[in-house]
């Protein structure tokens, strides 16, 4: 009974694809040009040479004003990491960039300080002696004791890969700025308690000179003032000055819109109160501060938590004062969250930059695939907004219209995408930089075209090399703005604007442009996201917050002494607030009126009057146009929203996902297996997954294709079993040990076709008896074999329900379930399998259950094999139509149609289901009759 | 003991290869009743009324209104040929009240809750644009709810079945006897209804569980004991009578014993059901074809379910389906015998003897055993396994499907797998011509 799998080796694989000779090639993105070096057999992978480190590592360093550039800590915190990487003068290089020149004084026409709301700087370096390359954020954050209350800091993701870094830019820009928001938030709460704290010491020392003053005029009644008391005079006049300083230094930092944190859902605004003293304490000072305002005799009646010291006159800014930690600068909460941040940053990143790219790429594929993919593809991903790329689907909706008429034309022609590609067009615009500088106002140059006639052009170009290599070893690679506006530069062709009014902006950002000693800046901008108020940071007069904080409406509210209790919702209230204000102020302070639009001319101008060459960073994502040439014909309509596309592309599946990831933590909660695998990284030797909420699936994915493998070689009689599941059976596994029962359902659930996104069809667990509609839900059960009479029951329905359901016993090691004759499954499960490693098996599965899924598809959705052609034609015809189609064109055998069947029919539910309302779900089965198999 | 006739895994003419659950009851579901061509409702010991979409397993309603279970419901559409078709149904509820349902909007139209005891059967007359209620007396309303009259209180349980006959008449199964109303509307006022007993019938030996009317000539009774007894609708004399379903002759020496073993409720006729020329009758754990003409037995299977069935149905394809407490549905097909019996007796089964004359039939079992060999047989072609407990009802809906109700509180639909492929093809591509996404894009 039992058909013992043939055997198929796995380069079988090659007569397949010619038995299927008809399928398009593999999708052009696909293919990998072959490594130039091979021919001295050269490893791809081998490390560079001049790396003195073994892998990627993040750096945070700071340019202390005491002892200059130095590194602080590195992530992963470990020696080995760094290896001999001099990290000191590392620092040193990347510290020396940072030309933001965060300056707080007086400016000129105003009486107080003002602090700078500098938006943080990204740039690439490149230390070629050092073999590292460089993403470098800058950040500035407030310390009170600090020169120009501000200190410098950079985190910089090092790698060894030049192309990694430049080719992930903007996913590395983003995952940043992300973790610079939460310091910088946790920073600025730090600030605002530590101006109350020197406020309040500066009260106390007011009141206690005051007394001074006051004995000493009772005691000298001669009626002049003696010297002694003349210099009280001044003290208390310039401690009072002080005080009002430091009030509008609160009221500055109090009024810091907090929009970022608000649009990027990723960090907790408010941390909870629990896990963070110091914000307590914060409110507690507020309380008091409150108090003893009015009566200045109740001072020392009401401070439980701070005492106010007394401030001497000269006491500030001694160098030999120990400057203040990252984590004292931060507020602990938001500098373990930043932490984790930089972790998840480092582990996205992690290894070799092929594999982030090909993950990329088949997720930007797959997203398109939304017809199939709810099949049997993790559907997780698609939860994740993609970053900053959001920012820009945003910006574009208005022109969503435009574009897709433009991009609905004929495409350019089409731009050949390959790994060797990107790094063309990466190199390659540095040429049309020259050209747009005779003729910048043509958008047209900027299309796509533009890369592909100057795609052999070799990186290490003459001349680009030597612009940028002026002797020492640090080159400025790229910034943020400048990517940022060429992929813009698509949309310039269907909306033209006029660039006049922002290029007296964007010098702004060039003006700062140093280029001294080794270091050349070969371009800047200052901020990475293009929402308007970010210009206003790089224009000189909208520096300083003033608007918001002479502002009637905002002095009102940034009142330092508003009533604490209600700081949180005043804090809201103003991140409300300001989001209005500042639209408002950008649009009738700047003569620009489309700000959404200034991009391109922002990133580009300055390099063309400063005459500094710029190579921006390439994002993958540009070459899409392209890929919707090759790919958009075949696949679906949905593949022409472009540039948008992954923003744009399925809303209905962005709240469907988030139930799969609910889903899928459920399945963590109840499954042991799962427990350990958020905490755990993954080895060196894999490749590490590209999106951190995949780690956790990938790590269950890993183990389910070692258990599965296991299973196959085990059991003789698998394949009618993982027939059973693609064929929408539901399979029991029936065991006494609950460990050995889910080991086994998560080994087999990797076949158990997706059946809607709502609910993941695996049970692992299961102890009492089964009902017909549980068959209806899950598809894979893990169910408890019980010696009691409720174990009796248990049974006795399973025998009830037997058509519905094959059941493999893994006691006694057998399994109960139709016969099946076809060649699919054996491919799949081959017991004889060369394949050692879980991840691989999964992947091996994933490919044919992929083809699998095509088949489907084309199954499904060839119109004449479902209905007829002519109103005449009979039933019969059409029904052996599609028999016909399924065994001579699809290739499949016996049983194997009924899987495609299956799967078809999943398909056309899915397509049909109408939105918003739930499927009911439907169990079909069919006559036929079970063996029993034994090993 | 007699096994259960059994099929195998493989059901070749079994049709239903999709189901549906359809959830919503916190009870038992008692009562299945079809509203027109896609919609039917659903209600039972929850008191809860439910509409359905037949084809897509949707829930249209769900009707609150009662308070206890729910004793008896009828489709009450209006038929005025002016408007447009009103689609009504009636429920009785043990809390003492009957609600009109408007299924379209889904709304509670009126309650009437006048009654002195349960409303346990309720009747539309068509022909004379009335209802009747029955429970320890009959009433007659009209289609505003108005009471037109009343009968006087009736002894025992009251009325437990009504079925409509020629003539204004209605036959009402109250305990043993069957007794024949008449409605009359006065000669003075339109508005004027008068009910009238018009006969007792007191053949039963025990109480009525059945009633049905085959044609305007003929309809059928069923009691507690197992006598199927066939009457005349016009002078409502006794045609034919059949006692004896128990008789299993195949253990004609034994039968004292099994007649004394056998529990009231193996033999009672729990349900009963006709075409033209036959009725099929649910006697205990057995179905039986009584024809009408031949006056006898001609198919039987005498253990059909392993427990009582509570309800039959006869499909138009010569095929029966069957529901019963063991949680399954059956479906039988009536074919023909190859070798008929040499020497067909055409007064067959079919006695005049009176009652309980046990010891007589004993004696001639043995010559009876090849006079009732029936013609014809009952096949079993499939059944349905999807309940957990006990079937009480089904509905047929012909292409559609097949609606179960059971005491699991669940109704399931079930469908032909290949039908609903197709039809979800048909579907698909709409869609796909409706979004627009037929046309080639480049």
């Amino acid at each position: 009974m039992i058909s013992a799998p043939d055997v198929v080796a796995f380069t079988r694989e090659e007569e397949l694809e010619d038995e299927l000779c008809s399928e398009p090639p593999l999708p052009e993105e696909y293919s990998v040009p072959l490594f130039p070096f091979a021919s001295h057999g050269a490893n791809p992978w081998a490390k560079v040479a001049s790396s003195k480190f073994t892998q990627d590592f993040i750096l945070i360093s700071e340019f202390s004003e005491q002892v200059g550039p130095q590194p602080l800590l590195t992530i992963p915190d470990d020696a080995k990491v760094s290896g001999t990487f001099d990290l000191n003068y590392f620092s040193l290089r990347i510290m020396s960039v940072d030309y933001q020149a965060s300056f707080v004084g007086h400016p000129p026409g105003s009486a107080y300080p003002k602090l700078n709301f500098v938006e943080d700087s990204k740039v690439v370096l490149g230390d070629s002696k050092e073999g590292a390359f460089a993403y470098v954020h800058h950040l500035t954050l407030y310390d009170l004791e600090a020169r120009g209350f501000v200190r410098p800091f950079c985190m910089a993701y090092i790698s060894a890969d030049e192309h990694k870094i430049m080719q992930q830019f903007q996913e590395l820009s983003a995952e940043f700025s992300k973790a610079s928001e939460c310091l910088k938030t946790g920073n600025r709460k730090a600030f605002a308690n530590e101006l109350e704290k020197k406020l309040k010491d500066l009260d106390y020392t007011r009141t206690v000179l005051h007394n001074e003053t006051e004995v000493q005029k009772k005691a000298n009644d001669k009626g002049y003032y003696t010297t002694q008391a003349i210099e009280k005079a001044n003290e208390l006049a310039s401690v009072e000055k002080s005080i009002i300083e430091h009030q509008d230094l609160l009221k500055q930092i109090r009024s810091y819109p907090y929009r970022k944190l608000k649009e990027s859902d990723f960090h907790p605004y408010e941390p909870e109160r629990v896990l963070d003293p110091a914000n307590a304490g914060c409110d507690q000072d507020l309380t008091t501060s409150d108090l003893a305002e009015p009566g200045e005799t109740h001072l020392y009646a009401h401070v439980p938590s701070y005492t106010p010291k007394l401030i001497k006159a000269k006491s500030a800014k001694c160098f030999d004062k120990k400057l203040k930690t990252l984590e004292e600068l931060c507020d602990i909460y938001f500098f373990t969250q930043t932490l984790e941040q930089l972790h998840q940053i480092e582990r996205t990143f992690r290894g070799d930059v092929c594999y982030l790219l090909t993950d990329q790429i088949s997720r930007a594929l797959l997203k398109q695939q939304s017809v199939t993919n709810f099949l049997f593809e993790d559907m997780s991903f698609l939860d994740e907004k993609p970053p900053e790329k959001q920012y820009r689907g945003c910006q574009r909706l208005g022109q969503d219209a435009i574009d897709k008429k433009c991009l609905e034309e004929p495409p350019a022609p089409k731009v050949v995408i390959s790994l060797g590609s990107y790094k063309s067009s990466v190199e390659s615009v540095p040429i049309k930089m020259e050209q747009e500088m005779e003729d910048s106002q043509d958008p047209q140059m900027t299309e796509s075209i533009t890369f592909e006639h100057q795609e052999n052009l070799d990186y290490l170009d003459a001349d680009i090399k030597g612009s940028i290599s002026s002797g020492e070893s640090i080159e400025v690679l790229g910034t943020e703005k400048s990517a940022a506006g060429l992929t813009k530069s698509e949309s310039q062709a269907s909306l033209p604007i006029s660039p006049s009014p922002q290029v007296g902006r964007s010098k702004v950002g060039s003006r700062r442009t140093v280029s001294e000693d080794s270091i050349e800046v070969l371009s800047t901008c200052p901020s990475e996201s293009l929402i308007p108020e970010d210009f206003k940071a790089s224009y000189p007069s909208a520096i300083n917050e003033e608007p918001y904080a002479d502002d009637e409406e905002g002095g009102l509210h940034f009142n330092p002494k508003l009533n604490p209790d209600n700081a949180d919702e005043q804090e809201d209230l103003l991140k409300q607030e300001n989001l209005v204000q500042v639209d408002s102020a950008c649009c009738i302070g700047k003569e620009s009126p489309n700000f959404l639009e200034p991009l391109p001319d922002l990133g580009q101008k300055p390099c063309d009057e400063d005459g500094v060459v710029r190579i921006p960073p390439q994002p993958y994502r540009q070459a899409e146009p392209g890929l919707h040439g090759s790919f958009g014909g075949f696949l679906s309509h949905d593949g022409i929203s472009g540039g948008l596309l992954p923003y744009e592309l399925d809303s209905r599946y962005m709240t469907g996902s988030r139930e799969v990831s609910k889903n899928s933590l459920d399945e963590c909660s109840d499954s042991t297996s799962y427990i350990s695998s958020t905490a755990s990284t993954c080895s060196d030797r894999t490749p590490s997954p590209a999106h951190p909420a995949c780690s956790a699936s990938e790590r269950h994915k890993k183990k389910a294709g070692q258990n599965a493998l296991r299973f196959i070689r085990q059991y003789p009689f698998a394949h009618p079993a993982i027939y059973s599941l693609l064929s929408g059976r539901t399979l029991i596994v029936l065991g006494e040990e609950e460990a050995i029962v889910k080991k086994l359902v998560t080994a087999l659930s990797i076949f158990v076709p997706n059946c809607g996104l709502y609910a993941k069809p695996v049970k692992h667990w299961v102890t009492s008896p089964l009902h017909v509609v549980d068959f209806q839900k899950w598809k894979l059960i893990g169910l408890q074999r019980m010696v009691s009479p409720a174990g009796v029951n248990v049974l006795h329905a399973l025998s009830r329900y037997s058509r519905y359901v094959s059941i493999l016993d893994a006691d006694s090691k057998t399994l109960r379930c139709p016969l099946y004759k076809g060649t699919l499954v054996s491919r799949l499960a081959d017991h004889r399998t060369q394949i050692k490693r879980g991840s691989t098996y999964y992947m091996h599965v994933q490919s044919i259950l992929t083809q699998l899924c095509s088949k489907a598809f084309l199954f499904t959705f060839c119109h004449h094999l479902h209905l007829p052609i002519s109103e005449r034609e009979p039933e019969e015809s059409v029904v052996n139509r599609r028999m016909n189609f399924l065994k001579l064109q699809l290739g499949l055998a016996n049983e194997d149609i009924k899987i495609v069947q299956y799967l078809a029919e999943l398909l056309k539910l899915q397509y049909i289901q109408e939105p918003g309302r739930g499927v009911n779900p439907l169990l079909r089965f069919d006559y036929v009759p079970s063996f029993l198999y034994k090993i | 003991k007699s096994s259960v006739q059994t099929i195998g895994e493989e059901q070749i003419q079994n049709p239903y290869t999709e189901l549906l659950v359809l959830r919503g009851h916190q009870d038992i579901v008692r009562f299945l009743v079809q509203i027109d061509d896609y919609r039917f409702a659903s209600a039972g010991d929850d008191g809860i009324v439910f509409l359905w979409n037949a084809q897509t397993g949707e829930k249209l309603f769900e009707l609150h209104g009662h308070t206890h279970k729910i004793t008896a419901i009828a489709p009450f559409s209006s038929s005025d040929a002016s408007e447009e078709k009103n689609y009504l149904i009636l429920t009785a509820s043990a809390d003492r009240t009957v609600i009109v349902w408007d299924c379209t909007s889904g709304r509670q139209v009126e309650k009437v809750s006048c009654f002195h005891s349960t409303v346990k059967c309720l009747t539309v007359l068509q022909r004379l644009d009335v209802w009747l209620s029955g429970g320890s007396d009959l009433c007659v309303w009209n289609r505003k709810l108005d009471l037109l009259c009343k009968t006087s209180h009736l002894p025992d349980a009251g009325i437990s079945a009504l079925v409509e006959l020629p003539k204004s008449c209605v036959a009402a199964a109250v305990g043993k006897e069957l007794i024949i109303f008449r409605l009359i509307a006065s000669n003075d006022e339109s508005e004027g209804w008068n009910v009238l007993e018009v006969k007792r019938l007191v053949d039963h030996r025990d109480n009525i569980l059945s009633l049905v009317s085959v044609n305007d000539f003929t309809f059928v009774t069923g009691s507690h004991v197992g006598e199927l007894i066939v009457w005349d609708a016009l002078d409502w004399t006794k045609q034919a009578s059949e006692c004896n379903f128990w008789d299993s002759s195949v253990h004609p020496d034994v039968q004292p014993e099994i007649k004394l073993s056998q529990s009231p409720n193996e033999t009672s006729v729990q349900h009963l059901t006709s075409d033209e020329e036959c009725v099929f009758a649910a006697v205990g754990k057995g179905i039986y074809v009584y024809n009408l003409q031949m006056k006898r037995v001609i198919a039987c299977q005498r253990t059909a379910h392993d427990s009582s069935v509570l309800h039959i149905e006869k499909l138009p394809n010569r095929q029966l389906i069957s529901c019963s407490e063991d949680g399954s549905v059956r479906i039988w097909e009536l074919r023909e015998k190859q070798q008929l019996p040499a020497e067909p007796v055409p007064t067959g089964f079919f006695n005049m003897w009176g009652f309980g004359r046990a010891n007589k039939q004993a004696n001639q079992a043995a010559k009876k055993m090849q006079e009732n060999t029936p013609m014809f047989f009952l096949e079993l072609v499939g059944d349905l396994i999807g309940h957990s407990s006990a079937v009480q009802m089904f509905l047929y809906f012909g292409e559609l499907g097949l609606a179960t109700c059971s005491a699991d509180h669940l109704i399931i639909l079930w469908k032909d797998g290949e039908r609903e492929s197709r039809l979800r093809s048909l579907t698909l591509f709409q869609k796909l011509a409706q979004n627009g996404d037929l046309q080639l894009k480049f």
